[in-house]
């Protein structure tokens, strides 16, 4: 395996593990990209866990890991950089508890792998505020007790934050009657766009109250 | 999941080429849809080639007059665009009606059209299915298929293709631009892009191995009241039972697509004869030959009443 570090890569990255993944199943002949048969004959051969290296930035800080292909930038979060605010609700994009911000745009973590992030800039919620210094809508959700058991909440607050900018940029939303016009902040806007955040506790109204407030402060 | 090699393409006929040379390779562009298959062993690749930094990210004008988008725009940059909006409402429509806004950050114009069913036998690797395991027979037949195909489906499998994208590229003529391993380009009308299952419901599309879809080309606009409207379980954050894409023209005719209902986006041009004799008559010409199961059947019925309501929603 060959190593690099620099980010924004343009040059052809090939990162193999050891030999014998790839020379033990060359054999096969040519994958059908498309062909799930193919696919899943390739589970007959055996593999090898297969690491590379990433950089990106979290919350400001520049980290370089050394990573399973298969890590996803959740797990790196979590298990690598220790940064166990983000949450694991059900590791297939249908809850939001995961919710992080990749280069100022809301992402769900677990949907995507760490060595896809090279170069990133990405923040957690541990980046938006600290206890002393909290960020507007990490008060807001205390104030309005924007939460039960507070397991959705990392993910609420980065979504609720994004979610802000991103009618100030003027995407619009399912629910947005005009789709040619500017959308507008409204309870109804909010519920659309903070659809994927479920919430088991069911704290959604003070979640609504939280991000209403803080909406009014930051117009 | 499976361990695999991952590469950062370089370019689209590199992505292409390399995608042939490495066995059990794949694209993976946002991950939203082959990540969750991946944790869960339904798909196993052992390669993985990245295909995010290719310049395939912008959306630009066509010589036709249409637009040329990208197959890394994402669908929030899609539906943002003021373009798309103007004259092509009912994209827009169709892509805010999907997902979440954390995955429709991700997701890619390409990998929604290649998104995978959402039936719940393809995703329990414990049941047969012939689409994850072909000759292991399909669950779904005989079981729980709410949710599941109504026509176009076969013996073999009644899977419905999730995406609403699709249904309304299929209402705008759209057409996929590729590049084969070879290098070679080509266009393929999303009408013939999306396979029907018959025997080979494990094989959903006409791509050829290792062929990466560049951009998706719209033709110039064709005007008219665009409307997408999407019947689901849930307000949002659901997949469609039945959605309806529709451009729609003053003097009556228009183009109508079906989403939720079909083993891709379902369009019979035909039947769009019928459309100034109103829903049932349409309906009745779009769905000939649909064969319901005792617990999907209301998707028919439900099909023309959404119909017909989107025609209302256009008189105004
Ligand atoms: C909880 C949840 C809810 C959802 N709800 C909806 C919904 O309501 N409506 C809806 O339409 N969708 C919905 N989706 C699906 C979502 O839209 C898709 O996951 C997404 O569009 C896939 O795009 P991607 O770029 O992430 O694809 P990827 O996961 O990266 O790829 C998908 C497939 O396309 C292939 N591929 C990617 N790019 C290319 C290319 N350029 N050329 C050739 N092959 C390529 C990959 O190899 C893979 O097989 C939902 C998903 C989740 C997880
Ligand atoms: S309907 Fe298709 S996807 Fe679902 S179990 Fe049957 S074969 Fe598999
Ligand atoms: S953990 Fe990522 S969406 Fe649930
Ligand atoms: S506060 Fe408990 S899940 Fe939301």
């Amino acid at each position: 395996m060959h190593s690099h570090s620099e980010p924004g890569l343009s040059r052809r990255d090939l990162l193999v593990a050891g030999a014998a993944t790839v020379a033990g199943s060359a054999a096969t002949g040519p994958a059908h990209a498309q062909d799930a048969v193919n696919t899943s004959s390739m589970d007959t051969v055996p593999r090898a866990p297969v690491h590379a290296p990433v950089r990106f930035t979290v919350n400001g800080r520049e980290h370089a890991l050394e990573l399973d292909t298969r890590t996803s930038l959740l797990d790196a979060l979590r298990e690598h950089l220790h940064l166990t605010g983000t949450k694991k609700g059900c590791d297939h994009g249908q809850c939001g508890a995961c919710t992080v911000m990749v280069d100022g745009v809301r992402i769900n973590s677990c949907l995507t792998l760490a060595v896809m992030h090279e170069g990133a800039d990405v923040t957690t919620i541990e980046g938006l505020g600290t206890p002393d210094r909290l960020h507007a809508m990490q008060a807001a959700f205390v104030k309005h007790d924007g939460y039960q058991c507070g397991y959705c909440t990392p993910g609420q607050i980065c979504s609720a934050v994004a979610v802000l900018d991103e009618i100030k940029a003027g995407i619009p939303s399912h629910v947005t009657a005009d789709i040619m016009a500017t959308p507008e902040f409204s309870v109804d806007e909010v519920r659309e766009r903070m659809s994927g955040n479920i919430c088991r506790c069911g704290a959604y109204s003070n979640i609504i109250e939280a991000i209403t407030e803080v909406a009014g402060r930051a117009a | 999941m499976k361990p695999f090699t991952y590469e950062r393409a370089a370019s689209p006929a590199q992505a292409a080429a390399a995608a042939i040379q490495m066995p059990g390779a794949k694209f993976i562009a946002g991950g939203t849809n082959l990540l969750d298959l991946m944790k869960l062993q339904i798909e196993t690749p052992a390669h993985l080639i990245d295909v995010n930094r290719l310049a395939l990210d912008t959306i630009e004008p066509t010589q036709e007059g249409g637009l040329r988008i990208g197959a890394l725009v994402s669908n929030t940059d899609l539906a943002a665009d003021a373009r798309v909006r103007r004259d092509y409402g009912v994209l827009a429509r169709a892509l805010l009606a999907g997902a979440s806004g954390q995955l429709r950050n991700k997701a890619t114009t390409a990998g929604n059209l290649l998104q995978r069913t959402r039936c719940p036998y393809f995703y329990d690797t414990d049941q047969p299915c012939n689409k994850r395991h072909p000759g292991s027979g399909c669950s779904a037949i005989g079981g729980v298929t709410r949710q599941l195909g109504v026509i176009g489906t076969s013996d073999a499998c009644i899977a419905t293709h999730p995406s609403d994208m699709a249904v309304a590229l299929r209402a705008l003529d759209a057409t996929v631009e590729t590049v084969k391993a070879d290098g070679a380009t080509r266009r393929i009308p999303v009408a013939e892009l999306h396979r029907l299952p018959g025997d080979t419901p494990h094989v959903e599309t006409v791509l050829e191995p290792g062929e990466l879809i560049t951009a998706v080309l719209l033709p110039a606009p064709v005007g008219g009241t665009q409307i997408y409207r999407k019947v689901r379980d849930r307000a949002s954050y659901a997949f469609a039972l039945v959605s309806v894409g529709a451009i729609l023209q003053h003097d009556g005719t228009g183009r109508i697509a079906l989403g939720g209902v079909a083993p891709k986006p379902w369009r019979v041009e035909e039947a769009e004869a019928e459309l100034p004799n109103g829903p049932r008559a349409f309906t009745t010409r779009l769905m000939a030959g649909a064969r319901p199961t005792r617990d999907n059947a209301f998707k028919v019925a439900l099909a023309e009443r959404t119909l017909g309501a989107v025609l209302n929603e256009a008189r105004g």
